[in-house]
């Protein structure tokens, strides 16, 4: 397991390393005139060009590559260049509001697609038809559609929620519950359509399985059976989904953050990737690599408890 | 052309889907207005007059104003050919890049596969949303170039699914014949596996572009990429800025979303039920079915086992019900070895199955009596059958490694049923589940208990199972089929074992098996089962060596111990039958 982990982390490193190569020549490719922007069409061309030396902007795109390296692996980001912000400063501030999102979202998902799932593959009947419409419905419909609906009722219509804003947690946490409620509903929709009908499916085929009849010969009752046996043998498949989800809420956080203005990371990635504001956009694909490679890896131990035969 | 056929026959089933049907009709009816905008309009869409603004209904604008005065229904016709369009030009640039290199990477196999399923990997590993709105700063804020790039961050789900088609399909016996008999690999490929290949694609095409109408949609929503044009997810966020003043506006644009993103995944759905031209699931079966019972005394029963006139049943998808078992007669007494034979789909499995109450979902005893050690278990409610269960009758499985849960030790599996089922302490029961182990000559026992079933062999595994059965001292034993996943010299061991148990317990033993060698071996009594009736029951000498019934004579005749050698093979010339 220690070894998995450790051959996992190491192929982590060598694709940030790949990514954050291929990103930065990339961005560095359309001639943006940094300098040019930041002072203004009426700036005098020998300023401009001070400016861009300033920023380190005259030198090769390679040469400015192992330059924000070198920083970046101390835990330097830099600074925006349009806004003078600490990108390590902004991110740090902005981190926790989309953590709290996407834990919210994740722990709402597990608990109600399993609940769903089992009950739908077991029991099937009418919560199994509900089970398998909501997989469509959240498969067919975008989720900033879902969410500017779920903001009309219960925002606008029922006044329950704010429709804008955030309060962090130390502040209030009664507030923070209320400012968060909203966005992590509308971005479980989704989730728990996809996550419930993998459940479904996987609990449907455990239940096929030979060694459930054999345990029910030896007498065990169906109950047990199920929440022992059957839940474990199901959860690996819903995991590997749940975990792909999580990469897809991302992007979902994106829209998310924006409609309910929320500080967070995805809110961030709007602003700031309109102009080519070179360090701020290396943070951010850095940050959104750096959360795939952990989600994968803790799927992959997860599923490694779970399957004593995927443990190497 | 049978192909021909069977493609309107997918075709056919797909419109007389209703929801096939409903989802293409509405799809068509959208091209048609998105194409025929400016007939449909009484405006064009940027046409505006502020007086207007957030006008209700009226005769020229059946949908009213937005919130700059223009008209709705005009900017969403006008906005519908971006939406559509976009969703087309990311399919196109996904097929032509995913396919090809599926069917490469799937056929071929080796370094080229590896690099692409490693690039498709990566891409899908990362969110579409972030990389566009990060690409915007490289490639700028065009809808349409964003498009294409979400054509290459969608091209991994074409190429996965057809690479894993085509690599499932590369080692099938027909395309080795085709390969051996000298086609070209791309006429292979073009007869045979793009055929296999295309239903998938087409409905991977519909889900595609509902993803891409959706991500276009949110792209436009956080206003990137659409500039002035009327779009849905632009219309979307002006709306929303409104929100409060007039929600109504919000109706149009996420309807015409929805319902598009909505028709083709359901289009999908449908085709995929087209294609594989899929069966209800039976219906569950109803409760508290009247069982007929056997008119019989009980006298002439044996007080372990007694079966009369036992008949199953399955309910078929369509509500019918199909009878597998026509009323079976059969009696096991204590420390008797009764061996049921029969070929596979007799209803040897099925008869064992009701006695155990664990029929697969849909079947159900209809009528006749079972009776175990003294107890009617035909409709007996599952929970006083369950008591039944490893304490009076046990079972043993056919297939040993199915047959055990793979997340759990060995040792867990022995321990649970007797904890529950006899209430023992977990340091009895752990004590007893080594005594088992030792029971079955399994060595090592303790290494074993701590082991996963993967990690010991297929013999130790029935021994396992057999041990699993012995846990909680049951009077009868339904073997079935116990030692046919297994090699020869472990099955003597297995059949041994079995001898000694039934033996030192006086257990009673119904053996269910094709093997007439093992009942020779093996039992004191056996019964024939074929069609789902016993034709032949009697004491196993007799019934080998004075077959009374047609079909046991042909059973017998089958088994090759006494059957003459073979005729020397003699080369016939071949005919081709066809051509």
């Amino acid at each position: 397991m220690l070894r998995l982990v450790a051959r996992r982390l190491a192929g982590g490193a060598v694709l940030l390393l790949v990514i954050s190569l291929l990103s930065y020549l990339l961005l560095s490719i359309p001639d943006n005139d940094v300098g040019r922007q930041l002072l203004g069409q009426g700036a005098d061309q020998a300023a401009v060009d001070a400016k861009n030396a300033a920023l380190g902007l005259d030198r090769p795109a390679l040469v400015q590559y192992a330059d924000w390296l070198s920083h970046a692996v101390r835990g330097d980001l830099g600074t925006s260049w349009f806004t003078s912000e600490d990108v390590t400063q902004t991110i740090a501030n902005r981190l926790p509001v989309t953590v709290s999102l996407m834990l919210g979202v994740t722990l709402v998902t597990a608990v109600l697609s399993f609940l769903l799932g089992v009950w739908a593959g077991v029991r099937r009947g009418a919560v199994d038809r509900f089970v398998q419409v909501l997989g469509v419905a959240g498969y067919a419909l975008p989720g900033f559609l879902v969410t500017l609906v779920l903001v009309l009722v219960f925002a606008v219509k029922l006044g329950w929620f704010p429709a804008i804003g955030y309060t962090p947690f130390d502040e209030s946490p009664g507030g923070w519950l209320s400012t968060i409620t909203l966005p992590v509903a509308s971005l479980s929709v989704a989730s728990i359509a996809g996550v419930s009908q993998q459940v479904r499916g996987a609990v449907i085929d455990v239940l096929r399985q030979d060694y459930v009849r054999t345990l029910r010969a030896r007498g065990l009752s169906m109950p047990r059976i199920v929440l022992k046996h059957v839940l474990r043998n199901a959860s690996a498949p819903a995991l590997v989904l749940l975990g792909l989800q999580f990469v897809g809420l991302l992007g979902g956080a994106v829209l998310v953050e924006q409609i309910f203005g929320l500080p967070g990371i995805g809110s961030m990635t709007v602003t700031y990737t309109a102009r080519g504001d070179i360090p701020v956009i290396m943070a951010l694909v850095m940050l959104t690599v750096l959360g795939v490679v952990l989600i994968n890896l803790v799927t992959d131990v997860l599923i490694g408890w779970l399957n004593p035969k995927a443990r190497l | 052309m049978r192909e021909g056929v069977q493609r309107r026959g997918a075709f056919g089933r797909l419109v007389r889907n209703p929801l096939g049907a409903a989802s293409l009709l509405v799809l068509a009816l959208l091209v048609l207005a998105v194409a025929l905008a400016p007939l449909l309009a009484s405006q064009g869409p940027q046409a505006a007059s502020l007086a207007h603004a957030f006008d209700g209904p009226s005769g020229g604008h059946p949908l009213g104003m937005d919130s700059a005065g223009r008209d709705v229904l005009s900017r969403i016709l006008y906005g519908g050919r971006t939406t559509l369009g976009g969703a087309v030009v990311s399919v196109a640039i996904a097929l032509v890049l995913g396919v090809p290199a599926g069917l490469y990477a799937g056929y071929r196999a080796g370094r080229f596969d590896a690099a692409a399923s490693w690039t498709a990997d990566l891409v899908m590993a990362l969110p579409a949303m972030v990389v566009l709105l990060a690409s915007r700063a490289i490639l700028g804020s065009n809808v349409w170039v964003l498009m294409v790039v979400l054509g290459f961050l969608v091209a991994p789900s074409f190429f996965r699914l057809v690479r894993g088609i085509v690599a499932d399909v590369r080692g099938e016996p027909y395309v080795d014949a085709a390969r051996v008999s000298g086609l070209s690999d791309l006429r292979i490929v073009a007869r045979h596996v793009l055929i296999v290949v295309r239903g998938p694609v087409i409905i991977q095409v519909a889900l595609v572009a509902g993803l891409a109408i959706g991500l276009q949609a949110g792209l436009e929503f956080l206003g990137v990429g659409s500039g002035s044009t009327a779009t849905w997810g632009a219309m979307l966020n002006e709306a929303f800025q409104n929100i409060q003043r007039s929600p109504v506006l919000l109706l149009w644009p996420g309807l015409a979303l929805g319902v598009t993103t909505g028709a083709l995944v359901l289009l999908a759905t449908a085709l995929r039920d087209a294609l594989e031209d899929r069966a209800g699931t039976p219906p569950r079966r109803r409760r508290a079915d009247a069982l007929v019972p056997a008119d019989v005394s009980r006298d002439d029963r044996a007080e372990l086992l007694s079966i009369r006139g036992l008949a199953v049943a399955y309910a078929r998808p369509d509500g019918t019900e199909a009878e597998v078992v026509h009323g079976v007669d059969l009696d096991v007494r204590p420390g008797e070895i009764v061996g049921l034979v029969g070929e596979s789909g007799s209803g040897k499995t099925q008869t064992a199955f009701s006695v155990l109450g664990i029929l697969p979902d849909g079947g159900h005893v209809t009528r006749g009596s079972v009776i175990v050690a003294g107890q009617e278990v035909a409709g007996l409610p599952e929970r006083r059958h369950r008591r039944l269960r490893g304490t009076t009758v046990a079972y043993v499985p056919q297939e040993p490694m199915s047959n055990l849960d793979p997340a759990f030790t060995i040792g867990s599996q022995l321990v649970e049923p007797m904890r529950h089922v006899m209430g023992l302490s977990r340091k009895d029961a752990a004590a007893r589940a080594l005594d088992l182990l030792r029971m079955v000559e399994i060595p090592e026992p303790e290494q074993v208990l701590r082991r996963f079933p993967h990690q010991i062999s297929g013999g130790m595994a029935q021994r396992v199972l057999i041990a699993g059965a012995m846990s909680c001292d049951p009077a009868l034993l339904i073997a079935d089929e116990p030692t046919t996943a297994l090699d020869v010299r472990v099955q003597a061991d297995v059949l041994d074992l079995l001898r000694r148990l039934q033996a030192e317990r006086g257990l009673g033993v119904l053996l269910v098996t094709h093997n007439l060698g093992v009942v020779a071996d093996l039992c004191d009594r056996v019964a024939v089962m074929n069609g789902g009736r016993i034709v032949e029951t009697g004491p196993t000498d007799r019934v080998l060596r004075d077959p009374q019934d047609p079909y046991t004579r042909r059973l017998l005749d089958a088994v090759l111990d006494d059957a003459p050698p073979r005729a020397p093979w003699r080369p016939v010339e071949a005919r081709s039958e066809t051509a």
